[in-house]
């Protein structure tokens, strides 16, 4: 009876918590991460805002419904101008209020005559090119996104950088991972790193191989950070990682979620190997001792996951 | 300051556990697999090598305590009381202020974010937000989903914690353990810093584990200590004493 009761106690918090967590998932909330950087959650992808005595740089923009919050609470940081977004991926959930929150930001701009960005005026939109091609369409097709949504700024190699408000900005891109176009922000001075979809407290990564995603790059990616991640004293504090979806984390985070895709993926190549079928491998539930912490929050399910580092490793499309 | 005794503690010391001995505990499926997994090498990876243990482990470590308080400078009123834990320094704030517990995205920690109240002459303590860790070091896991409730009791000189793990990952059961302290004005704690280095060379990102089904090390602690190997497997059934006839027939069985 004892048991039963502890059971149903352990239910009700379980459903109760479940509740309470997507009520609140629509709220924004603002949390200051360390040194100039702050996370806003919630509603989307995480936003991470630098603010400083010159400008404010926001990396990732939610979606295009929240975009006037989301300018709100940054206005509650800082009121300096935004002059630079940086966006991690082409997802909507990162890139929908882009266009809203350029236009709320100032550009500091050369002589008109001379800009090539000509007449705009707004707070610059900055990616790896290949976001640029997923959110626009060649002349006489429609496309994805409007034009005041899409980067300004594009860069086409491994990495970028800017200086802003006394702190150096490394803009890393991390090739085929979650797709084409990651790209992860490093606040040297702050020691904060802002993942994008690469990283997430609250699932399983997401890689489509039609967007250019891979498990290897996504394995690439959780790597990198770790190489540039430097914990605390006895692996407390350090560097903090803010995920694109979830909590702020530090390196241990990162090297559990490294760790569970490598398990996953060295048990599906496994089961690969021994000739077994998309079917017999989801059957297998090889992710399922991580089940627990990683499905039914949003991310790809368990079946999902699978199937992906399935047709990933396979070579195989949907 | 408060010296540790080993009594029930001492199989975690040392060398810890055996491998695959998840006897008396209420691990569920996904637990074992976690622990069937683990690879002891995984302790040689850089960031593995200082991890301290968690709030609700680090009783079963070395773990003499430094227990303080901080008070408010104007009403005098207790705003936490503070322990120090002698492996890795781990240090525990308990805050008594009615303060709120952080929300979801805040940052999880080893010793998570603890607050108390009086439950009479035991100071009750409430843990969330804790990093993922484990329930013994044979790999078996503890999520960064669980709760610890806690009751510190002292009689006289002598302190018990008892420890109860509420993890809905991991766990069918609250998991309970107690520990014990004796008060010792003289122990000191020592200086501890840990800074991780590579090891062993290993191409990037190599991640030590046992894949379903290879790890030859999980029947060596029931073989050697002449029991069942489904004893050795645990869960919630094994931690009751209505388990013992079947314990004992299974024994039998064996000779």
């Amino acid at each position: 009876m004892i048991r039963a009761r502890v059971s149903l106690v352990l239910a009700l918090n379980a459903a109760l918590a479940a509740a309470t967590s997507m009520a609140a998932e629509d709220e924004l909330e603002v949390l200051p991460v360390q040194g100039n950087v702050y996370m806003i959650a919630g509603a989307g992808g995480n936003t991470t805002v630098q603010i400083g005595p010159e400008a404010v740089v926001v990396v990732d923009t939610k979606t295009a419904a929240v975009a006037d919050r989301l300018i709100a609470a940054i206005r509650k940081l800082s009121s300096k101008p935004i002059r630079h977004i940086v966006v991690t991926s082409a997802d909507a959930d990162h890139t929908g209020g882009n266009e809203r929150v350029s236009s709320a930001g100032t550009y500091v701009r050369l002589l008109d005559t001379f800009d090539p960005r000509g007449a705009n005026k707004n707070a610059s939109i900055i990616a790896h090119v290949n976001v640029l091609q997923r959110m626009s369409a060649p002349s006489g097709t429609k496309a994805p996104t409007p034009a005041g949504a899409w980067p300004s700024d594009t860069y086409f190699t491994n990495d970028w950088a800017l200086f802003v408000n006394d702190e150096a900005i490394e803009l890393v891109h991390i090739p085929a991972a979650h797709t084409d176009g990651d790209t992860m922000a490093f606040f040297r001075r702050s020691d904060v790193i802002s993942t994008g979809d690469i990283f997430s407290t609250t699932g399983y990564p997401r890689f489509d191989p039609e967007h250019g995603g891979s498990v290897a790059g996504i394995l690439d990616g959780l790597n990198r950070i770790l190489e540039i991640a430097i914990p605390g004293e006895n692996q407390t504090g350090g560097t903090a990682i803010i995920p694109g979806h979830g909590r702020i984390s530090d390196e241990t985070e990162v090297a559990n979620y490294r760790d569970m895709v490598t398990i996953v993926r060295d048990r599906v190549a496994a089961l690969i190997k021994a000739g077994k079928t998309l079917e017999q491998v989801q059957s297998a539930r090889p992710s399922s001792d991580y089940d627990g912490i990683y499905a039914g929050l949003g991310g790809p399910t368990p079946t999902e996951f699978v199937a992906a580092i399935y047709r990933d490793l396979k070579g195989t499309k949907q | 300051m408060w010296s540790q005794r080993f009594h029930e503690e001492l199989p975690e010391r040392g060398a810890g556990p055996e491998i695959g001995d998840y006897a008396g505990l209420p691990v569920n499926d996904a637990a074992r697999l976690r622990a069937d997994s683990w690879d002891a090498a995984k302790w040689t990876i850089p960031e593995r090598q200082c991890e301290p243990h968690p709030a609700d482990y680090a009783p079963r470590g070395p773990a003499n305590l430094r227990i303080g308080n901080t008070v408010d400078p104007i009403s005098q009123d207790v705003v936490s009381w503070d322990i120090t834990v002698m492996w890795s320094l781990t240090h525990r704030a308990i805050y008594m202020d009615g303060r709120p517990h952080p929300s979801q995205y805040a940052q999880h920690s080893w010793q998570g974010f603890s607050t108390g109240e009086w439950d009479g002459d035991m100071l009750k303590v409430t843990t969330t937000h804790l990093k993922e860790a484990w329930v013994r070091r044979n790999g078996l896991p503890r999520s960064d989903r669980a709760t610890i409730v806690e009751y510190w009791i002292r009689n006289e000189d002598y302190l018990t914690l008892v420890t109860i793990v509420i993890d809905p990952v991991y766990l069918t059961e609250p998991f309970v353990r107690t520990s014990d302290w004796v008060l010792d004005p003289g122990v000191q704690l020592s200086p501890f810093s840990c800074i991780p280095a590579v090891e062993i060379e290993r191409p990037r990102g190599a991640v030590p584990h046992h894949l379903p089904g290879t790890n030859t090390f999980l029947t060596e602690y029931a073989t050697r200590h002449g029991l069942p190997q489904s004893a050795a497997r645990g869960g919630a059934a094994t931690m009751y004493p209505d388990y013992l006839p079947e314990l004992r027939r299974d024994i039998e069985a064996l000779r």
